[in-house]
């Protein structure tokens, strides 16, 4: 296989008239989804656009999915565009990626009239007549590592990076995915990841890979439990791969303690630590299903580590990240580029990205040789992460190197920090901060009031003393990023004036 | 300060110019979102002391004032 088509072609023949995707309105069957995907790849390939940028740019729904493979269909990749993106933040990646098209929803037009590039709607394209002679020598005349999207990340900088991410990467990322986790015909999706954010990726190839059916979850539900659970159920939803912030939102409203999940066997979760606390509800809820940890950056096409629980974990225990996928492989390399047991994670295997579009400082620094081979060239990436190996082998996560702190002397890894802040059953979310201009730990949490001296004694239990916040902080919201993670540089910044 | 006007009044912090005495879809037409919703919903428990339910956050009671009223008022007998 060298093209992602030949998933959806192959699922195509064998379940055409089954739901591949749907949204809370529509639904495509496989041999619809094929059908309106070639007919906008018909449509673009028409304009001469070859090998170029095209900004899939409309409010997630079946739609999305055609644009995104039709954008493949034509010979060129897509880059998702969130329908709520702010004006700036899409003008800055088109400075980036200068797409060659829009494809854009009804609800979308008049947003992109202002952007100064050519687009067309999705409505009005989804009908052009198949040209299957010239979708199929544009085929013919392309290779595994061509690109298939572009996908951008906020970027410690606050500049977007788009990792490039081609053929190969997605069809050996997705066959290890299908594998270990058995996604097969029968899997049901419960998606809730946007389509910009790397994890989608496993939804969406996971689904065309094994011919499963994948529902989009709107997003509103994930303010109100009830219907989310009633809308899985309704679907017979019986995959999940969240963010660990929405199965949160389910523990922290208890939401399992009245109503049942009738079909959910598989959980997985990634993009951010767990905490253990939130996992176990689950499991006691769902103790039958399987719960896995993912953990990957968009640069592996968006895992290159996995676990999958075989123990119990303690509230106050970090849940590990176990180990390399297969056909992967993660080396821990230490500050004198040896490979120890605690240091920065390096990633090799076919899951790796090129690098960035248009942005070649960036690249060389995140995508370099690997450190242990002097004899032939090998791009290995540096993920910035730090990891070490547990008393059970299996890769635990510490944190982002720059979150790694000296304070009293000692090294201290602030997830380390969060991780025993969040346990106590009042916590709702725990973020600690590190004030370089102080020398002190600041722990922020959401969730009922907490006497500071009952926190601090819990804390005790499980921190040494030189990792004890010097300041605790209660804060009615936590703030969060574009990406739905804490927003910690907001925090260090402003933890005084909240 | 009547219970109405204090959640006009937390709903301004929250997000503004919206006309909150007269919406009756904030939650269906997405005016709030989820995130605003979380805020919303943590800072109605905190300012009238009532423990909002996994039961009670359902859209109906969050799409108008009136349905709000009518949570918090039922919520605090």
């Amino acid at each position: 296989m060298k093209n992602i088509l030949e998933l959806l072609e192959k699922s195509a023949k064998k379940y055409p008239d089954k739901t591949a995707f749907a949204d809370i309105d529509n639904a495509d069957s496989y041999s619809e989804l094929i059908k309106k995907s070639m007919a906008i790849g018909t449509f673009v390939a028409k304009k001469q656009i070859r090998n170029k940028a095209i900004a899939v740019y409309m409010t997630q729904s079946v739609n999305s999915v055609e644009a995104m493979l039709g954008v493949v269909y034509s010979g060129n990749h897509y880059v998702v565009i969130d329908g709520k993106m702010p004006e700036n933040r899409i003008k800055n990646i088109f400075s980036i990626v200068k797409p060659s098209l829009i494809i854009c929803d009804a609800e979308h037009i008049e947003l992109s009239e202002q952007l100064d590039v050519d687009f067309c709607c999705i409505s009005d394209i989804t009908e052009t007549n198949a040209d299957e002679e010239l979708l199929n020598s544009i085929r013919a005349s392309q290779i595994d590592t061509d690109p298939v999207y572009i996908l951008f990340t906020s970027g410690s900088t606050g500049t977007p990076k788009g990792t490039v991410i081609n053929h190969r990467n997605v069809l050996a990322y997705s066959e290890w995915l299908c594998e270990t986790f058995d996604i097969n015909e029968n899997t049901i999706y419960g998606n809730q990841t946007p389509f910009y954010f790397s994890m989608s990726v496993s939804d969406v190839y996971g689904t065309l890979r094994s011919g499963a059916t994948l529902n989009i979850i709107p997003k509103k539900y994930f303010s109100f439990p009830v219907q989310l659970i009633n809308y899985l159920n309704e679907r017979k939803v019986n995959t999940i791969y969240w963010v660990p912030s929405a199965l949160a939102l389910v523990a922290n409203w208890k939401a399992l303690d009245s109503l049942k999940l009738d079909y959910i066997e598989k959980i997985m979760f990634a993009g951010e630590a767990i905490a253990a606390k939130h996992l176990n509800y689950w499991r006691k809820h769902l103790p039958n299903a399987m719960y896995a940890n993912l953990f990957g950056p968009t640069e592996t096409t968006d895992i290159c580590a996995y676990w999958i629980q075989n123990r119990e974990i303690a509230d106050n225990e970090s849940v590990p990240i176990g180990k390399a996928c297969d056909n992967c492989e993660c080396l821990i390399i230490d500050e004198n580029g040896k490979q120890a047991d605690e240091g920065e994670l390096y990633v090799r295997g076919s899951f790796i990205s090129y690098g960035y579009f248009n942005n070649p400082d960036t690249t060389v620094k995140a995508f370099v040789q690997n450190p242990l081979n002097h004899s032939y060239p090998e791009k290995v990436y540096k993920t910035g992460d730090l990891v070490r190996k547990n008393k059970y082998g299996e890769l635990e996560y510490i944190s982002r190197k720059d979150f790694q702190i000296k304070h009293m002397g000692y090294r201290i890894e602030l997830g380390e920090v969060e991780a025993a802040a969040n346990a106590p059953e009042k916590i709702k979310n725990a973020c600690a901060v590190y004030d370089s201009a102080t020398d002190e730990i600041i722990l922020i949490y959401e969730g009922r009031k907490f006497e500071e001296k009952e926190y601090l004694d819990i804390l005790a239990g499980s921190l040494p003393t030189y990792m004890m916040p010097s300041k605790i902080i209660r804060i009615k919201n936590m703030p969060y990023n574009a990406n739905g993670k804490i927003d910690r540089v907001w925090l260090s910044k402003n933890y005084k004036t909240i | 300060m009547s219970v109405r006007e204090e959640i006009i009044e937390i709903l301004n912090v929250i997000k503004k110019n919206v006309d909150y005495d007269k919406e009756t879809a904030l939650v269906d037409n997405g005016i709030l979102e989820s995130l605003e919703i979380v805020s919303l919903v943590n800072e109605l428990s905190d300012t009238f002391d009532v423990e909002i339910t996994v039961n009670d956050l359902v859209p109906e009671n969050f799409n108008s004032v009136d349905g709000m009223v009518e949570m918090i008022e039922r919520l605090e007998d």
